[in-house]
C-alpha cells in the first residue's frame, strides 16, 4: 500500500465536526467533473490510491478513469463497502427482509423466502458474497488491490461475534478478486484480536488514530499498545481528529507512531492536499533519520 | 454480570445487540423476534438462543433486564409483561403511543423499582450535553425563545411499506423524527406544555406526515419554534439542531459543533463567539458502532441496573413527557 491514501469524505459531504461545512462540500462536488479536478490534483502530487465508499456517484468516477487506461495506469481505488447509508435508510423504511430483498440481484432471496424453507448457513454466507459482489460492480476493469468492510458493518458483526462473517468476508474477496481484504474500525484492538485469533495473519485494519483518541474506542493507550506489539498492516485515518488538533501536530504525532503503513486522509483543496502532504513526508524523514542515526 | 434479553431485532435492535454483545457487564441470554431471516442468522453465527414468542423467551432465559425494540404499538403491552415479571427495561422511542399507556408503565416501574429508560441518544450526545450545563448553570441568563429543528432522508419518494407509514402504530414523522427533537427540548430547556399552533403535512406519504412545524411554549414560559422534516434529501443523515436565545447570550448546537455567543465573559467562555466541537467533548467509550451516544446509553443502563448510577436520564417519566407533547400537537392534524 501507498504511504498516503487519498480519501473521498470531501466529496460526500461528510465533515465529522460541521455541518455546515458538510453543505459547503455538497455544493462544491456537485459535479462529477469537481470530484475528477480534485482527484487529478491530488494524482499530480503523487497521491495514486483513492480509498472511497461505494457511494452511487463513484459509478461515473470509475468510468472515466476506465475510459483514460493510459492516464490512470498506476491509479488505484480501495473500494470500501458498502455505503451504509444507503442501506440504513432502506432499512428504516423497508425493515431488514425488505432491504436485502432491493439489494440482492437475482431472485436468490425470494426464493428462499417463498419456499419458506430453513436457510441454512451457506445461504447467509452465499447472499454476502452476491452483496459484495453487487458493490463491486462498478469497479469493473479497475485495479482495486485492497478491498475494505466499513466500520458500520465491520464492527456491527465484530459486537454480534459473527467471526466466521468475517472470516468469509476475507475468503470472498482474495477468491473472486484477487484482492487483499480490509477493514475499516472504530474498535481496533479488539478487531486485531478477532482477525488474528481466526487466522487472518498481519491483517490489514484502517482506523481512526489521532493524538487526542477521537473515536480510539477502549483508550490510546490500548491502540498503541497494538501497533507496538502486534502485527497488522495498519492505516491511520481521521488524523486530524477532525480538525482538532493542528495539522503539523497532528501528523508528527502519526509519524512517531510504530507500524503505521499508510495514512489516509482527504481534503477539497490543492492547498491542505500539499499541506498535509508536505508534513507527512517531513516527518517521515525525520524519523528516518533519527532511526538511522541511532 | 446482569443477564439481558431483546425483543425486536430489527435496525436499533440489531444495533443494541451488537454493543450488548460487546459489553464485558453483559451476558446476552435471548433473542425475541418474528422473522426467521433475522433470528436463523444469529442463531447460526452469534450463538445465540432465540425465541419467537416473548413469554417463552421470558420464562426461558429468566433475563435481569430486557431491551425493547419492537414497533410502538406493541411497546405498552410488552413493556408490562416485562415489568410485572421485575425485570428492567430499556425501551425504544417514542415510549407509547398515548399518555395513558405510558402512565400505566411509568406507576408501574416506580411501584416495582425497576430501571426504567428510552432510548432517545441525543442525551448522550457531547455537545447537547453541553448545552445542556450551560442553560442550566445560567450563563445564556433568561432564556426566552428556541428554534429546534431536525432534518434527513428517510422517506424521500412515494412509497408506503412498512408500520412506520402506519399513524395507529407509531409510524410517521412526529412520533418517529419529531420526539427525538421535542425530548431534547424538554430537557435541555424546560417541558413544553402548550403547542399554540402546529402543521403536519405529508410531502410522499398518503398516510403519515412527513413534516412537523409548530409553534410552541414550554412552563418556564420560553417560546419556540420546531421545524423537522424527514423527506429531506439534502440531508445525508438525521441532523438536529437546536438554536436557543437567552437575555445574555444564544448557543447554535448540532451533534457535532456547539456555537454559543456570550455578552459578558464567563468562567469557562469568553465574550462573543465560542466554538466546540464533539472531538473536545466526547467521553470515550469501549465499545464504537456508529456513534458513541448509543454505547453511551447502554453503558448507563447496564450501570443503572447495577446500581453504579442513579436512574435520572431518558426515564419512562420524561419520555412520556414527550408523548404528551406529542398528543399536544395531534390535536392539530
Amino acid at each position: 500500500m501507498d504511504r498516503i491514501l487519498f480519501g473521498d469524505n470531501q466529496f460526500f459531504a461528510v465533515n465529522h465536526i460541521s455541518d455546515e461545512k458538510s453543505r459547503a462540500q455538497s455544493i462544491q462536488f456537485k459535479t462529477d467533473e469537481a470530484i475528477m479536478k480534485t482527484l487529478n490534483n491530488a494524482k499530480n502530487v503523487g497521491l495514486n490510491t483513492f480509498m472511497c465508499t461505494t457511494h452511487d456517484r463513484i459509478v461515473a468516477i470509475c468510468d472515466i478513469i476506465r475510459k483514460n487506461p493510459d492516464e490512470y495506469s498506476d491509479y488505484k481505488i480501495f473500494p470500501c463497502m458498502p455505503y451504509a447509508h444507503k442501506y440504513a435508510n432502506a432499512v428504516t423504511e423497508l425493515g431488514i427482509s425488505g432491504t436485502i430483498k432491493q439489494y440482492v440481484p437475482g431472485n436468490v432471496f425470494g426464493s428462499i423466502l417463498k419456499g419458506g424453507m430453513a436457510i441454512i448457513s451457506k445461504d447467509y454466507i452465499s447472499l454476502i458474497e452476491l452483496m459484495i459482489d453487487a458493490e463491486m460492480k462498478m469497479f469493473k476493469g479497475i485495479n482495486t488491490p485492497v478491498i475494505f468492510l466499513q466500520n458500520v458493518i465491520t464492527d456491527l458483526l465484530l459486537g454480534l461475534n459473527c467471526e466466521e462473517v468475517l472470516v468469509a468476508f476475507c475468503s470472498h474477496i482474495k477468491k473472486k478478486y484477487n484482492a487483499e481484504p480490509g477493514f475499516i474500525t472504530m474498535n481496533l484492538p479488539k478487531l486485531h484480536e478477532v482477525l488474528t485469533r481466526n487466522g487472518i495473519e498481519n491483517p490489514i485494519i484502517c482506523s481512526s488514530i489521532n493524538k487526542v483518541g477521537f473515536r480510539m474506542s477502549g483508550s490510546i493507550e490500548a491502540y498503541e499498545e497494538v501497533l507496538r506489539t502486534k502485527k497488522g498492516r495498519f492505516i491511520a485515518m481521521q488524523v486530524l481528529a477532525g480538525g482538532a488538533i493542528p495539522p503539523e501536530e497532528a501528523i508528527e504525532y502519526i509519524c512517531g507512531l510504530p507500524n503505521i503503513e499508510s495514512i489516509l486522509f482527504g481534503a477539497s483543496s490543492q492547498k491542505n492536499i500539499e499541506s498535509t502532504m508536505s508534513y507527512i513526508h517531513a516527518f517521515d524523514e525525520k524519523q528516518l533519520t533519527t532511526a538511522m542515526a541511532s | 454480570m446482569i443477564k439481558v434479553a431483546l425483543v425486536g431485532a430489527g435496525k436499533m435492535g440489531v444495533s443494541h445487540l451488537s454493543i450488548l454483545g460487546a459489553h464485558p457487564d453483559v451476558e446476552m441470554v435471548g433473542v425475541c423476534d418474528t422473522s426467521k431471516i433475522v433470528t436463523n442468522f444469529l442463531e447460526r453465527y452469534s450463538k445465540m438462543d432465540c425465541y419467537a414468542d416473548f413469554t417463552k423467551m421470558l420464562d426461558k432465559a429468566k433475563p435481569d433486564a430486557v431491551f425493547v425494540a419492537v414497533p410502538t404499538k406493541f411497546h405498552h403491552q410488552i413493556i408490562k409483561i416485562a415489568l410485572e415479571r421485575n425485570i428492567h427495561v430499556f425501551a425504544e422511542k417514542p415510549f407509547c403511543l398515548n399518555t395513558a399507556e405510558g402512565k400505566e408503565l411509568v406507576d408501574l416501574a416506580a411501584k416495582k423499582s425497576l430501571v426504567n429508560q428510552v432510548g432517545y441518544h441525543n442525551k448522550f450526545v457531547g455537545t447537547f450535553k453541553e448545552v445542556k450545563r450551560i442553560i442550566k448553570s445560567g450563563m445564556l441568563g433568561d432564556v426566552y425563545h428556541f428554534v429546534a429543528e431536525s432534518y434527513g432522508p428517510v422517506v424521500t419518494k412515494p412509497k408506503q411499506s412498512s408500520w412506520r407509514s402506519k399513524p395507529e402504530e407509531g409510524g410517521g414523522c412526529l412520533m418517529d423524527y419529531a420526539s427525538h427533537v421535542i425530548d431534547l427540548v424538554n430537557d435541555i430547556i424546560s417541558p413544553i406544555t402548550q403547542v399554540k399552533g402546529a402543521t403536519l403535512k405529508s410531502i410522499y406519504s398518503n398516510t403519515v406526515e412527513d413534516a412537523v412545524y409548530s409553534v410552541m411554549n414550554t412552563t418556564d414560559n420560553v417560546s419556540g419554534i420546531l421545524s423537522v422534516n424527514w423527506s429531506e434529501e439534502t440531508y445525508r443523515k438525521m441532523s438536529t439542531t437546536v438554536t436557543i436565545l437567552g437575555s445574555k447570550g444564544k448557543i447554535i448546537s448540532d451533534a457535532n459543533e456547539m456555537k454559543l455567543y456570550l455578552k459578558d465573559e464567563t468562567k469557562d467562555y469568553t465574550k462573543g463567539w465560542n466554538v466546540k466541537y464533539i472531538t473536545d467533548l466526547t467521553d470515550q467509550v469501549n465499545f464504537n458502532l456508529r456513534g458513541e451516544e448509543y454505547s453511551a446509553q447502554i453503558d448507563y443502563f447496564v450501570d443503572a441496573v447495577l446500581k453504579r448510577k442513579p436512574n435520572n436520564v431518558n426515564t419512562f417519566q420524561q419520555a412520556m413527557q414527550t408523548d404528551k407533547v406529542i398528543e399536544l400537537i395531534k390535536q392539530h392534524r
